[in-house]
């Protein structure tokens, strides 16, 4: 079965969790076990209702704060469709864990608090959303029954995220707007009764209504090299096979190709899954391939089609979202994980930093902190061949990881 | 030569996906195999990830000693049939020589002993990446869980603090002495699982499926009556009853259900139905809200 990836978004107590624990309710996902829990606890703490934030916060500083610390992922299906959600958290100190959350998501719901509107961490999220080219994105305007379930509000708060969009770079997205309450149930699952004003789909209605589709729908065939196989045995003493995971496009046996970056030429041999052997693999599938010829190909060179070379270089540009506490300087060298890729990496210019509410950009900055998005220059210590980020999600992004910690301090959107 | 199209299924391709990135990330991996459906699976996904040549690391199962029978004999007779290193290490030796206390009373279990004994393997192997079958539906605190989970030399779980991990780029680096959890199939549920397993056609051990066994029940929870390893009062009545298990742990921290399901299909049926979790008949997680994530800080698996 096809799978949807959510991921929520939206500032601290705008309801994220709350949503996500009634949608499993009125889902009727919840175990009884699970719910029995929930119910427990809220009695327990003293709620007159039930704290569905309590089905995912999983961490025990998460129940004592009442607030989100790190991505939870949530499983529930319907009738026609299985859903993953990330449920990320809010806290400006914790973007690190929504870009997680977020960037694997094919559709994302930022929850707006109806009566704060938008605020600081919408504009970040929403932002992100669009750095991410995420295609579906839900504007949850959360906590109507504490506004009167008022229409003005709904449209003021509608109007502000328009003209944010029509800023964005990104003109691919589809945006929906569903004023609701996730605390009373109000347009989650069912319509709500106090808003006659909106003529939409409620929340389930519209996400149940999407097509799930890979993240990554590049056309041009990319076939990162994980591992060689050599088995070593009588059988297969010759055999040498290429493990990988097709990043784009769909590869055939007899496909001309060039191994990256050394531009060797070869034919495909043979495309092996477990023990049997296929004419054609489609995109998203983890195979291995074998060539004509005894070229040398090892872990981190890549298979494309001799006509469908991305571009190879030792120096990229990217805008990069800084995810530690050092901040990113010029001139300083980290480890770039560019896919299955390894390198080393120099910041050879800090270009900017983009403001997140799309006001424009503050140029030649000293430093990134943490949180902070910004355009880069990198010079690199072997050739990569990439794709923009905007062609081919998998090939166009990238981690910094900071040599002296080991900790993954960025991620890159190659430009 | 064939005619057809592959097109992996994602799940199964992001597993084996990873499988591939830990054996090029790291020297010395260890699958840890406990008998139960979601390591069988990983042991299938980890053919699958390096045919033809064999698995490129061995099975290590922490075995508690309470282990059901059945588990036991199939783990040997499946490391036997991959032509796969089985490395077994006992919590009773730890117990025997006194660095862990063993609990006694009504609700006593080995499965938080265990821990001692994985981090004891760990160091003495060497192992830098422990390859494990939990998965993130099963339990809030595993939710939590990244692919690639990283370790300090303690065991311990740094929850509020983890590495972010992007896309599916997985990043393995590592000081000495710290290792890796690795979880191949964390987006999968149980029913994924369970459909893998009939798709596939996977032999699993047969205390899944309804057999006959006895019983008593204690806190509307089916307990398998094995006097020696499972405490029982004696007013707790032993009885004969169809039953099967939907997880396999200790006899002492596991319960069973009712069920008719003696094929794969009727398994599936019953799971799709099911408005019980799975981890509902997990004894040890019912200890508190947080067992999971305390037994995780420390090390678990």
């Amino acid at each position: 079965m096809k799978v949807l990836k959510i991921a929520t978004a939206g500032s601290v107590d705008d309801g994220k969790s709350t949503l996500i624990g009634r949608i499993l309710y009125d889902t009727k996902s919840l175990t009884d076990d699970k719910l029995e829990a929930i119910e427990e606890k809220s009695r327990q703490r003293g709620f007159d209702y039930l704290d569905f934030s309590l089905a995912t916060d999983g961490l025990v500083a998460e129940r004592e704060q009442g607030i989100t610390i790190d991505v939870a992922h949530i499983y529930f299906s319907t009738p026609s469709k299985s859903f993953i959600i990330a449920d990320t958290p809010g806290h400006i100190e914790y973007t690190r864990n929504m870009v997680t959350g977020a960037s694997t998501a094919q559709a994302s719901i930022v929850l707006i608090d109806a009566r704060n509107g938008v605020v600081e961490q919408t504009y970040r999220h929403f932002f992100i959303n669009n750095l991410l080219r995420i295609k579906d994105v839900v504007i949850a305007v959360n906590k109507m029954d504490l506004v009167d379930f008022s229409e003005e509000k709904f449209n003021a708060i509608k109007g502000e995220i328009e003209y944010l969009a029509s800023k964005s770079e990104y003109k691919g997205q589809n945006l929906t707007f569903i004023p609701l309450s996730a605390l009373k149930g109000d347009n989650v699952v069912d319509k709500s009764e106090n808003m006659e004003w909106y003529k939409g789909e409620t929340l389930m209605h519209h996400l149940e209504r999407l097509e799930p589709e890979d993240i990554n729908d590049a056309s041009q065939t990319r076939f990162p090299v994980q591992t060689v196989i050599r088995p070593k045995t009588e059988e297969y003493h010759d055999y040498r096979g290429y493990a990988g995971k097709i990043y784009g496009g769909d590869f055939e046996v007899g496909d001309e190709v060039a191994v990256l970056p050394s531009q060797t030429k070869s034919k495909i041999k043979s495309i092996n899954f477990f023990d049997k052997e296929y004419q054609i693999a489609k995109r998203g599938s983890s195979v291995s391939l074998t060539l004509e010829d005894n070229v040398n190909v090892s872990r981190g060179d890549m298979l494309v089609k001799v006509t469908e070379e991305p571009t190879i270089a030792k120096q990229l540009e990217a805008t990069i979202c800084w995810m530690d506490k050092e901040p990113l300087q010029a001139s300083q060298k980290y480890y770039i994980k560019h896919g299955v890729n390894d390198a080393q990496a120099k910041i050879t210019q800090l270009k900017s930093i983009i403001k997140t509410d799309f006001s424009g950009i503050e140029e030649n900055p000293s430093e990134l902190v943490l949180n902070q998005i910004g355009d880069i220059q990198i010079k690199l210590s072997k050739s990569l061949a990439f794709d923009a980020y905007s062609n081919n999600k998998s090939n166009g992004s990238f981690i910094l990881i900071n040599p002296k910690t080991n900790n993954t301090v960025g991620v890159g959107f190659i430009k | 030569m064939s005619q057809n199209i592959i097109q992996v299924d994602a799940l199964e391709s992001e597993a084996i996906f990873i499988f591939r990135e830990v054996v090029a990330q790291f020297e010395k991996p260890v699958l840890l195999f406990s008998g139960g459906k979601d390591s069988i699976t990983l042991v299938r996904l980890a053919q699958k990830a390096f045919y033809p040549a064999k698995i490129p690391f061995p099975l290590m199962h922490i075995d508690t000693g309470h282990n059901f029978p059945e588990t036991i004999e199939f783990r040997d007779r499946l490391a036997k049939e991959l032509g796969v290193e089985l490395i077994v290490r006992n919590v009773q030796d730890n117990i025997d020589s006194g660095r862990v206390k063993e609990e006694t009373g009504r609700y006593a279990s080995r499965n938080m002993l265990q821990t001692e004994t994985l981090l004891d393997a760990i160091e003495e192997f060497g192992f830098d990446a422990c390859i494990g079958g939990a998965r993130r539906d099963e339990e809030k605190a595993r939710a939590k869980e990244r692919i690639f989970s990283v370790r300090d030399d303690f065991g311990q779980w740094d929850e509020k603090n983890q590495r972010p991990e992007v896309f599916d780029m997985l990043n393995g680096k590592i000081d000495l002495g710290q290792n890796v959890r690795v979880f191949p199939i964390s987006n999968w549920t149980e029913l994924d699982v369970w459909s893998y397993i009939e798709q596939e056609n996977i032999e699993i051990p047969s205390i899944y499926f309804a057999h006959k066994r006895k019983i008593f029940v204690r806190d509307g929870m089916i307990w398998s009556a094995d006097d020696a390893v499972v405490f029982r009062d004696e007013e707790e009545v032993v009885v004969e009853k169809m039953v099967r298990f939907r997880t396999v742990g200790d006899m002492s921290c596991t319960a069973a259900v009712l069920s008719d399901a003696v094929d794969i299909a009727k398994v599936v049926e019953e799971i799709r139905d099911s408005s019980i979790s799975e981890r509902g008949a997990r004894i040890d997680d019912k200890r508190s809200e947080a067992a999971m994530e305390k037994r995780k800080q420390q090390g678990y698996f």
